[in-house]
């Protein structure tokens, strides 16, 4: 247990680019042992993802280059050894998973195939030996059926076989190492849970060491055995978990855990990381973390800050922890909590939106005549109502029709059938120029600002032209000042409106992004993950956003996520969706924390909570999310319900009423 | 996979039907008169009236295209208003040279542009690299009726390895399929560039070589299968154009093909001809893109088993 497996020494990895060198990893250090779970974590971009390919030497050529360093692997310089060498350790004493499952399987070879390649790479296996050696690995790694699998391509599987795939792929060559690179990002959180678990069991029987990277703290919280956090492409700071989640000592590391939202910060704005992570070009003279550190004081600005210990195995490279130079710093000046602005008040109670068993249904076509062959009942029957100045919550795993309940509603999908009353009028009767009238009263937050935005628009422009359809805000000039206005009220300088997307980071184009959907005063924004692709110190920034906009402009959002804990932190009433219906909706505090559904209960269960102290069961969900084609008879969740009953399978169990505001479709809800 | 070959089968047959139709009334629509051509314009309006009945023309329209429909079902194209022979006849005597010229290309292209296009990818920013892509811009830029001439003046005139023109074996194939070879390759070596370049980027590509496995396998078995999925739609394409005639080739090298007799046909105003020309053509489009389709299919999983769809 107290081999040192891997131990990485000064390790540099330059990139050479048109804007100079970037020090993508800068001298990073670090030893995992065998058989325990090391953990890196980090924003992206903080070169996380570089340190392991690295390890590998799969840094992309040519402009990116290992510069110097130590990759000692029981002692063997892996930098030292040829390529034709290096082959030979990689898939076989080290193997490698990645984030995207869906990208990462080749997709003209089928399953067996790319498995077997690693057989007969590293064991030389073929034929039928081989053929039972893979059906043995599929089987290791929870895939039912291998039998029918094996000869299956990658776009047969779900997200979560895919990356089960990978894992065996992996295995193939049982690795002394598995790096997993951001292995569950892609994935649902019941299936993400499914994979944890799958990781630690076949640590648990062969003995591996894994090199878990992830930006995740909850990721973290659940696998780790020791912890080491990244930022600018260097490590700031190292420990075991227990130390890391009790006392995280570097100012960043506890930014953040500050920045995360919950439930018990709902009365407060989130803290946030002030500016930007810097540029990786530039030639770092103090710390790298000065520019946004509120404990910063002159030395982190001119003194390169060193690795300082701060109990047995806990390491911190911060100046604070240097007990004589700490002693120069002046006391602080008292920190608060940044105070939200008190709600406007509005009339409680005043329903703006009511939705009553909205349909959406898109039809498959097949054949020649392309005759209609059946449907996606991707909505089937989903009624809600939101407040005025309330956030509703539409939560759910991929696939759920959760996206597709805010496009129905705001008529960017036609509904197939139902109501959309908005102040009293029915949306779905409305047709061409009423509509489009309408439309300046709901607007839409998108997923990925990258590309919600032309990229050959100016963003001056783009706020504006929602404007200019909508006929508001006067003539020219005076639009052109909203403008400006906007911009100033999402956090960014009036100047900027005649740059174009590409321009800003992720965090400033969703700033963008609102203030497009707030040009037209609009009344109800939807929100579809608009935090999902953000890091967590940047979607702090946008969730303090959305609720400062909502108390001071008595907005209402429905508010589409997967994010159980911005849920928590940022909405009224919540409503968890499970394959085009509703299963459970309620306050927060009612679905949350007395979830009735096996659903929600189950889906809040594998979340994975940042105290590893807490003993929290999980319950496992078998499976994957069945298909909206042809969702299973009677309760559509009957077949991966852990307390299923016969009656489960042939009745659809009408809503009940646990309170006059929550309520749960389950026929034992009231047991 | 039957239901799609049928599907692609009965859609093909439907095209075929449109253009025959449209080339038929366009043909009749064009100002010139066959008549005239064949007898010249100093002839009496009473022989032309014969010659105009015995070829039928005097009849409406939708009674000649009636006699066309109905002739066409049997396989019979006419004969040709000019030398009165079966157009049948005319064009067996032409397909096989048109398609020994149209595959000779084909595997020249192939033979240059795979090699060629895959060196650049793989050795991208190199000398190799551009050194690759001066040639191929070279070749896009020289057309056939230059290069034509060029590879005559040289190969024929002044080495007197192949002869000037005709088909008379295989060393007079040589030259054309040159010509148009080289054109061809100029094109899909830049495009086995640009997609394998592009291939070699995705994320299978990295877990290949996280497998361990040596640059030539995660090239030729994971990146170029995928890779060649856009090339075969180019090269169908091609392979359609060029089984079509190439026309400006075949009269530089006075090649027998389709595209000589087409080009003759229509300057004759011989309409049976340019329609059964113009029927071929759009036939061999068609077959040989449900062709590309399968080959699509047979290559990415992910076409095939989608089926019917």
């Amino acid at each position: 247990m107290t081999e040192t497996l891997l131990s990485v020494r000064d390790l540099k990895t330059w990139f050479s680019t048109g804007g100079g060198t970037v020090r993508a990893v800068d001298g990073i250090s670090f030893d995992i042992k065998r058989g325990e779970t090391f953990a890196l974590l980090g924003e992206s971009g903080c070169g996380k993802s570089m340190t392991s390919l690295s390890v590998m030497q799969l840094v992309p050529q040519p402009a990116g280059e290992i510069v110097s360093g130590q990759v000692l692997l029981q002692g063997e310089d892996l930098l030292q050894l040829p390529e034709a060498a290096m082959r030979d350790i990689r898939g076989d004493r080290i193997a490698m998973i990645f984030q995207e499952p869906m990208t990462s399987l080749n997709p003209v070879l089928t399953v067996g195939q790319q498995i077997g390649e690693s057989l007969k790479q590293h064991k030389g296996l073929k034929g039928a030996a081989a053929r039972a050696r893979i059906l043995e690995l599929l089987d290791a790694v929870g895939i039912p059926a291998p039998q029918s699998r094996i000869d299956e391509y990658p776009h047969q599987l779900s997200g979560g076989m895919k990356q089960r795939v990978m894992i065996a792929i992996a295995l193939a060559g049982e690795p002394d190492l598995l790096i997993a690179d951001e292995p569950t990002t892609a994935l649902d959180v019941t299936i993400q849970a499914q994979v944890l678990v799958l990781l630690r069991e076949l640590q648990r029987k062969t003995g591996m060491s894994i090199m878990l990277i992830t930006h995740d703290l909850g990721v973290v919280a659940e696998m780790a055995d020791r912890v080491a956090v990244m930022y600018a492409g260097q490590i700031v700071e190292e420990a075991s978990r227990a130390q890391f989640f009790a006392e995280p000592a570097h100012p960043y590391s506890r930014k953040l855990f500050e920045s995360l939202p919950s439930m018990e910060k709902r009365d407060r704005a989130l803290d946030i990381i002030r500016g930007s992570v810097p540029s990786l070009a530039t030639e770092f003279k103090g710390c790298r973390f000065e520019n946004r550190c509120d404990f910063a004081w002159p030395p982190c600005r001119d003194v390169i800050p060193q690795w300082h210990r701060c109990a047995e195995g806990h390491g911190v490279r911060c100046h604070l922890m240097d007990e004589a130079l700490a002693a120069t710093r002046p006391n602080d000046v008292a920190q608060e909590a940044d105070e939200l602005v008190a709600p406007r008040s509005v009339a409680v109670g005043n329903e703006l939106l009511v939705v009553n068993d909205l349909k959406v249904h898109f039809p498959i076509r097949k054949g020649l005549l392309k005759r209609v062959a059946g449907h996606v009942y991707a909505v089937d029957g989903v009624s809600l109502k939101i407040k005025q100045g309330q956030t509703l919550a539409l939560v759910g795993e991929s696939g759920c029709g959760k996206t597709t309940v805010g496009k129905g509603i705001i008529q960017l999908t036609r509904p197939t059938a139902g109501e959309v009353l908005f102040e009293g009028d029915d949306l779905n009767a409305l047709r061409g120029e009423r509509l489009r009238r309408r439309r300046k009263d709901f607007q839409l937050i998108f997923q990925d600002p990258f590309s919600s935005m032309n990229p050959r628009m100016m963003i001056g422009d783009i706020i504006e032209e929602g404007m200019v359809a909508q006929g508001v805000g006067g003539h020219r000039a005076q639009r052109r000042a909203r403008v400006a206005q906007l911009l100033a009220h999402v956090g960014l300088a009036a100047e900027m409106l005649d740059r174009y997307p590409h321009e800003f980071s992720g965090g400033q184009r969703q700033r963008i992004c609102i203030a497009r959907a707030l040009a037209v005063d609009p009344k109800l924004i939807v929100c579809d993950e608009p935090t999902s692709a953000l890091d967590v110190s940047v979607q702090a920034q946008i969730l303090n956003l959305l609720k400062e906009l909502q108390n001071e402009l008595g907005l209402s959002y429905l508010f589409i996520t997967h994010n159980i804990s911005v849920v928590a932190y940022l909405a009224h009433e919540v409503a968890v969706m499970y394959l085009g219906r509703i299963v459970e909706r309620g306050t927060i505090g009612e679905v949350l924390d007395h979830p009735r559904h096996p659903y929600t209960q189950a889906l809040l269960s594998a979340v994975p909570t940042i105290d590893p102290a807490s003993q929290q069961e999980i319950v496992h969900l078998e499976g994957d999310l069945p298909s909206p084609i042809n969702p299973p008879g009677g309760c559509h969740f009957h077949p991966r319900c852990p307390a299923a009953q016969p009656v489960c399978k042939t009745d659809y169990p009408a809503p009940l009423a646990v309170t006059h505001t929550h309520r749960v479709s389950c026929h034992f809800a009231q047991t | 996979m039957l239901s799609f070959l049928v599907s692609r089968l009965l859609s093909a047959a439907i095209v075929v039907l449109g253009v025959s139709c449209l080339v038929f009334l366009f043909i009749h629509i064009v100002p010139g008169d066959p008549v005239e051509v064949m007898l010249g314009e100093s002839a009496r309006p009473a022989d032309r009236e014969a010659l105009r009945q015995a070829l039928g023309l005097d009849q409406p329209l939708l009674t000649q295209m009636g006699h066309y429909y109905s002739n066409l079902f049997q396989l019979d194209l006419g004969t040709s208003l000019y030398s009165q022979r079966p157009i049948v006849e005319m064009l067996m005597e032409r397909i096989p040279a048109t398609a020994e010229l149209a595959f000779a290309a084909l595997v020249v292209a192939m033979v240059i542009a795979f090699p060629l296009g895959v060196l650049a990818a793989v050795r991208k920013g190199s000398r190799w690299d551009q050194g690759a892509m001066g040639l191929s811009l070279v070749g896009v830029s020289i057309p056939n009726f230059l290069m034509g001439p060029l590879l005559i003046l040289l190969f024929s005139l002044w080495l007197g390895w192949f002869p000037v023109s005709g088909r008379e074996g295989f060393a007079s194939l040589v030259l054309p399929a040159l010509t148009l070879g080289t054109a061809m390759a100029a094109i899909l070596s830049r495009m086995v560039r640009a997609t394998l370049l592009e291939t070699l980027h995705e994320d299978y590509i990295r877990t290949a070589r996280a497998k361990g496995l040596s640059e030539s396998v995660v090239v030729w078995r994971h990146a170029m299968r995928n890779a060649l999925l856009p090339v075969i739609t180019l090269l169908g394409l091609q392979l359609g154009t060029l089984l079509g005639g190439a026309v400006i080739t075949e009269v530089v090298f006075s090649w027998p093909g389709l595209g000589q007799l087409t080009i003759e046909a229509i300057q004759r105003r011989d309409y049976p001809v340019v329609q059964a020309c113009v029927l071929l053509i759009s036939f061999t489009y068609v077959v040989v893109n449900t062709l590309t389709d399968l080959v699509y299919g047979w290559l990415d999983p992910r076409v095939r088993l989608e089926g019917g769809r």
